[in-house]
């Protein structure tokens, strides 16, 4: 020991006394003893000074908001993060932004040998809180931690409207710090500025349930309500993996599609052109085309019609038809193109050219049934039948990349949607694009 | 240390405050609710009791600090308007003195630091920016404490001190430096913030039911 250092004595037996609140009697109870500085009647929320067992009366407030209750009771116990903590203190915080007032309520968890951490409530949103070893450096509307961007999402003056239990500080009503707070879902930074002190600290994202879980407390928590600043978006992570899995699909699909037009012969097995002069057909007018041969495996069939239609309309009842076996397939096909012009300038309707695919069809030799229907007043009309065999349907790749597109839209705007409802609670609302709700 | 020992006031049985430090307890057998009166906070003119604080540490706490074992042979209790820490002194094998403090258990391993042209304090203010040994530091809190008592050995003499201005200062590595206004001469310390789990301190204070 250094000279001039007095021994320290072994303590003197220590005198006790029941301990109740100078104000109103109440039964007083200490839960962090050492550590608390300041600790509230329970009964008549005056502030007492916890380091003076005649509990001095420091401030007393009235509860003007009526009664909060921690939804934590004090001196539970719980395990966070595999360590565990009992609550001993809480606060109700708010600020007021554009006259409205917004509270939060904040929990003071305590083990003898770690670092204090706070848990913050919000309309059922939880956030796990301590405080920052090292710090962030500020640029602009953004604040960088640990290699990590925040980006600012509010600044605002929080001050302390309700307190009860313990604190590690000397904690009062009415008091004042400047906030400000840069959110990276699920995290938030913040600083507390006041005079003398600046203290940063981050905070994670909790859902009520595992916070309900980790101190094994009855019922269920609040339902969180709105999205919160610092809320993993339920959608953002997927946006990313869906685009990924589109454009992998996507691309498999092209490869698919080259593969299968390669692979088609696309061979034309009969085309013939047709006239019907003004008043034909009269009557029943079907008739045969020349055989024609389908070769190589069982594939499908495209007929394809073009016709001189113009403000008209022609129609084919088609039958291809097998001539070994007397197969038939049945179709009838409209080729119509109407046009012209209103008060709201040219229009058209239709077209000229019409195909269809006939699927699983044999090898073999056939012919086609034609028997055209027109109106009676018609123009002239020349058509054109072409038969191709095995050609690549491109329709089903359609369907396919529409049932993957449509899904990565939907996740994204989900996505969007998520995020504008974070940001509109900031100071940097997102500019209003049409109707959103 | 010893859990203090007392009787119940109310029904005479024995009655064993949890921690040496505690102020407050029930009792067991007729559930009163019972506090110390024996602590005196409001000794005047000389060295305070240590009041209660409920820091892990303690004397011959031993821990490890960069592969280099120490053993915490005194402390200084400081006590500002919003609470106290502690400055707990340390030695190395090789004879190096250094500080472990707790503030609420966020603990800071610090050593006496030589640079001259140190600021004053009253041209400390936060947010103000300083560069010790090629270190970026900002002054994250100035705070006027007082000596609120010390215990087993220092390495200087304390008794001339009792009101004396801090300004702590952060890194965004989190290295941790002090100002410590007590003397005509400012004293730097410089160090870094520190995992309690890091230090793999043995001989902690235990607390009963953790």
């Amino acid at each position: 020991m250094s000279a001039g250092t007095p021994p320290l004595s072994t303590p003197p037996k220590p005198q006790a006394k029941a301990l109740n609140c100078p104000q109103c009697g109440a039964a007083i109870t200490l839960r962090a003893l050492g550590h608390a500085e300041t600790v509230v009647c329970e009964s008549c929320h005056s502030i007492l000074d916890a380091k003076d067992p005649n509990l001095q009366i420091l401030q007393k407030f009235e509860a003007v908001t009526g009664e909060v209750r921690p939804l934590i009771p004090l001196g539970t116990r719980g395990k966070l993060r595999g360590t565990d903590y009992e609550v001993i203190g809480f606060q109700r915080r708010s600020i007021t932004v554009e006259g409205i007032r917004y509270s939060w309520h904040e929990y003071v968890l305590f083990n003898p040998y770690k670092a204090i951490r706070y848990l913050t409530e919000y309309n059922g949103h939880w956030n796990d809180i301590s405080v920052c070893k090292e710090l962030p450096v500020v640029q602009f509307a953004a604040a960088n931690y640990l290699g990590e961007v925040y980006k600012h999402f509010q600044s605002s003056d929080a001050t302390t409207n309700f307190v009860l239990g313990e604190f590690p500080w000397q904690v009062r009503v009415g008091e004042h710090a400047a906030v400000t707070e840069y959110v990276k879902p699920p995290r938030v930074l913040s600083a507390e500025k006041t005079a003398d002190e600046v203290t940063w600290s981050l905070g994670e994202y909790m859902y009520g349930a595992d916070i309900w879980k980790s101190f094994n407390l009855p019922g269920n928590p609040p339902e969180a309500v709105g999205v919160y600043e610092n809320q993993p978006s339920p959608v953002s992570e997927n946006v990313k993996g869906i685009w990924g899995a589109f454009l992998a699909f996507a691309i498999f699909l092209l490869v698919l599609m080259a593969g299968f037009d390669l692979a088609s012969s696309k061979g034309t097995a009969f085309e013939s052109t047709y006239s019907l002069n003004s008043g034909e057909p009269k009557g029943e007018a079907s008739f045969v085309t020349q055989p024609f041969d389908l070769e190589g495996r069982t594939s499908n069939v495209e007929v394809a019609t073009s016709a001189n239609v113009s403000n008209s309309w022609i129609y084919l009842n088609y039958a291809l038809i097998n001539q070994d076996t007397g197969q038939a397939w049945d179709f009838g096909r409209e080729v119509s193109y109407y046009y012209g012009s209103d008060s709201d300038g040219s229009w058209s309707e239709g077209s000229t050219k019409d195909s269809v695919v006939i699927p699983s069809v044999p090898a073999g030799h056939y012919y086609l049934r034609i028997e055209p229907e027109v109106d009676p007043k018609h123009p002239p009309i020349s058509y054109s039948v072409q038969v191709k065999r095995d050609v690549p349907v491109l329709g089903f790749f359609g369907i396919a990349f529409f049932a993957l597109l449509l899904p990565a839209i939907a996740i994204t705007w989900r996505s969007i949607s998520f995020e504008r409802a974070r940001w509109s609670e900031s100071d940097h609302p997102p500019m209003q694009i049409g109707n959103t709700e | 240390m010893t859990q203090p020992v007392s009787n119940c006031p109310n029904c005479g049985a024995k009655i064993v405050f949890q921690w040496s430090s505690s102020v407050q307890t029930v009792c067991q057998y007729c559930k009163s609710i019972l506090v110390r009166t024996d602590v005196d906070l409001k000794k005047v003119g000389q060295v305070a009791d240590l009041p209660p604080d409920s820091s892990p540490i303690q004397l011959n706490t031993e821990g490890i600090y960069r592969n280099r074992a120490f053993v915490v042979g005194g402390r200084i209790l400081y006590e500002y308007d919003q609470g106290g820490w502690n400055e707990w002194h340390f030695t190395m094998n090789d004879g190096t003195s250094g500080w472990l403090s707790d503030a609420q258990n966020e603990f800071a391993i610090s050593f006496a630091s030589n640079i001259p042209g140190l600021p004053a304090a009253d041209q400390m203010k936060v947010g103000q920016q300083y560069t010790w040994n090629n270190q970026n530091y900002t002054v994250s809190a100035i705070t006027p404490a007082h000596y609120r008592g010390v215990e087993g050995e220092l390495p200087f003499q304390y008794w001339d001190k009792t009101d004396v201005t801090f300004a702590d200062l952060r890194s965004q590595t989190g290295k941790f430096a002090t100002l410590d206004f007590g003397d005509d001469q400012p004293a730097l310390y410089l160090g870094e913030f520190v995992e309690f789990d890091d230090l793999k301190l043995k001989n902690l204070r235990s607390f009963e039911g953790w």
